[in-house]
């Protein structure tokens, strides 16, 4: 099937849901990563995002195309996280989501723009760059490695096993990196030995979204 | 869940439900000054919005009480945006404050200098712009504890917003144009210096755990509000010597003129008790006399704290003649009140 991989609104509501599901699991671990360089609020909020993402789904018509479905759990999040991560994964899906447009479906260059797009999003609102310690180190690498392979000609699915693996590097390469954004960075070099929780949390939607598109029914 | 509950010390019903309900009892304590809007978690002066009058609207995450809804009312705050406990509140509750609270003059936002914070109010002043509702920021970033901006978030918003938020409510009070008032509030900031030293740390319902570790005989010298770590730790010693370090911290951050006239606030960070504040306030005020400093104005007490932490910060502000008198004028709110 290779490149003809395409991607429509459920493989998106299962990705968002496939999320929801590793917030709750992971909240307490992101929590206590939290807790370790920050203020032990990132898994709590990114759960209560997250799950009301879910409830917000089950409102929009089924008929709905992919791209206004990223850009509704986008406002969603903005609207129920606070701190940082609420405008950062807002600004993300919706970003995404007005780069896919209005089709019911889009191949997987249409998806590596979509992230493309998500992470300029991040990066603007954030000022951060890579080597900051936030979530920008894994998913920067990630968008990367998603465009190559699928520039290559890897199918989606394919090449997002490629972005979910350079996203983990990115986040295992956090831990000895000193923090310069965000409230990590008041530590100074006392952040440095941790693992950053929103790089961290970055991998766990990654991951949502490889399996969300591998598992297509 | 349960684990949680049965080994935090604190008076909550469920974690999740501490900040809703706290709103509830200071709606219920003073139904004379503020309402809440629960819908939106936003907290508002009575008689918002008040025609031709700037409209201030502050917040933040929650867990500072009585910052910011303890100082809604007649001469400070005309909205609060309280978002979870140390998460920042969302655009949403922030543009429904600035709506409520445009009398027709435009609304200041008051923002601490918090990566979140700064996020979501930005994102809401855009949306309120959107909606034809004059804006004007003013970023507070007194906490002279992180020296190197460079590599951080910039310089934590800590005392002075509490300072900001009662001299720009009198400013516009006074009938300030969005602008004026707006000034004030930057030349407050500009002329505000704070430093923290915590001696235990906050525990945050949702963790249920200490935020940090500190031994029994130390302190962090320049915590921040949120349990953020500081410029080092120390051993705890006597209070003159704490003082004399905060004091030396600030004033040589702030240089202010010889003979300068000051605010001395002095702020308990929630656990630490009013006697011990007033030794501080007694070091504070002896130290800057031999230093020449004039203390023209002060305040005393717990105003912006961190849950149940034990520590004190110091905030110092150069005043002028516009400044004090601002100071002076009247205010009514549920944890600041004189002259009304």
């Amino acid at each position: 099937m290779g490149g003809l991989t395409r991607v429509d609104s459920a493989t998106m509501a299962r990705w968002l849901e496939g999320s929801a599901v590793a917030m709750r699991e992971q909240r307490d671990y992101l929590t206590q990563l939290d807790a370790a360089i920050g203020d032990a609020d990132h898994g709590t909020n990114m759960d209560r995002g997250f799950a009301s993402v879910v409830t917000k789904l089950e409102e929009l018509d089924d008929s709905t195309p992919p791209g206004k479905l990223l850009v509704a759990a986008g406002s969603t999040l903005v609207s129920t996280v606070g701190g940082a991560s609420g405008p950062l994964w807002g600004t993300a899906l919706r970003r995404a989501g007005r780069s896919i447009g209005d089709g019911e479906s889009f191949d997987g260059a249409a998806l590596a723009t979509a992230l493309e797009a998500a992470l300029d999003g991040v990066v603007k609102l954030g000022a951060a760059r890579p080597g900051d310690k936030t979530m920008v180190d894994a998913l920067e690498p990630a968008v990367r490695a998603l465009r190559e392979r699928v520039d290559g000609g890897a199918s989606a699915a394919d090449a997002l096993v490629a972005a979910r693996e350079a996203a983990e590097d990115g986040m295992h390469a956090t831990v000895p990196l000193q923090a310069s954004k965000g409230r990590a960075s008041y530590l100074g070099e006392r952040s440095i030995g941790h693992q950053d929780p929103g790089a961290t949390s970055t991998v766990f939607i990654l991951r949502a979204l490889e399996q969300a598109v591998r598992e297509r029914p | 869940m349960s684990v949680a509950t049965q080994t935090l010390k604190k008076f909550v019903n469920a974690p999740e439900d501490v900040v809703k309900e706290s709103l509830a009892g200071l709606a219920a304590a003073h139904p004379d000054l503020v309402r809440v809007d629960f819908d939106n978690q936003v907290v508002l002066r009575k008689d918002a919005p008040v025609a031709g009058k700037v409209g201030l609207v502050s917040g933040g995450g929650s867990g500072h009480e009585p910052l910011h809804g303890g100082f809604v009312g007649r001469g400070m705050l005309d909205a609060a945006c309280p978002g979870e406990i140390f998460t920042s509140p969302v655009p949403d509750q922030m543009l429904a404050a600035t709506k409520a609270v445009d009398g027709g003059a435009g609304v200041l936002h008051i923002v601490k200098n918090y990566t979140g914070d700064v996020m979501n109010f930005q994102l809401a002043a855009e949306l309120a712009d959107d909606d034809g509702v004059a804006v004007e920021s003013v970023l507070t970033n007194d906490d002279v504890a992180v020296e190197d901006s460079l590599w951080t978030a910039g310089r934590r918003g800590v005392g002075v917003t509490v300072i900001v938020e009662k001299l720009a409510g009198a400013k516009a009070e006074a009938g300030g144009s969005l602008e004026e008032v707006a000034t004030v509030a930057r030349r407050v900031n500009e002329r505000g210096r704070s430093l923290g030293v915590a001696l235990t740390s906050c525990v945050t319902p949702s963790a249920g755990a200490p935020t940090f570790e500190i031994g029994a005989d130390e302190m962090e010298f320049g915590v921040g509000i949120h349990g953020e770590p500081g410029r080092r730790r120390e051993k705890l010693k006597p209070a003159s010597e704490i003082v004399a370090e905060m004091t030396e911290a600030i004033l040589a951050d702030l240089s202010p003129a010889a003979g300068a006239t000051l605010l001395a606030f002095v702020n308990g960070l929630g656990g630490t008790p009013l006697i011990e504040l007033y030794v501080v306030y007694n070091e504070l005020a002896k130290q800057l006399a031999e230093r020449g400093l004039t203390v023209a104005r002060n305040l005393v007490g717990n105003y912006i704290t961190s849950l149940e932490m034990a520590g004190v910060s110091i905030t110092l502000v150069e005043l002028d003649d516009e400044l004090t008198t601002l100071w002076d004028a009247p205010v009514h709110t549920p944890a600041l009140r004189w002259g009304a």
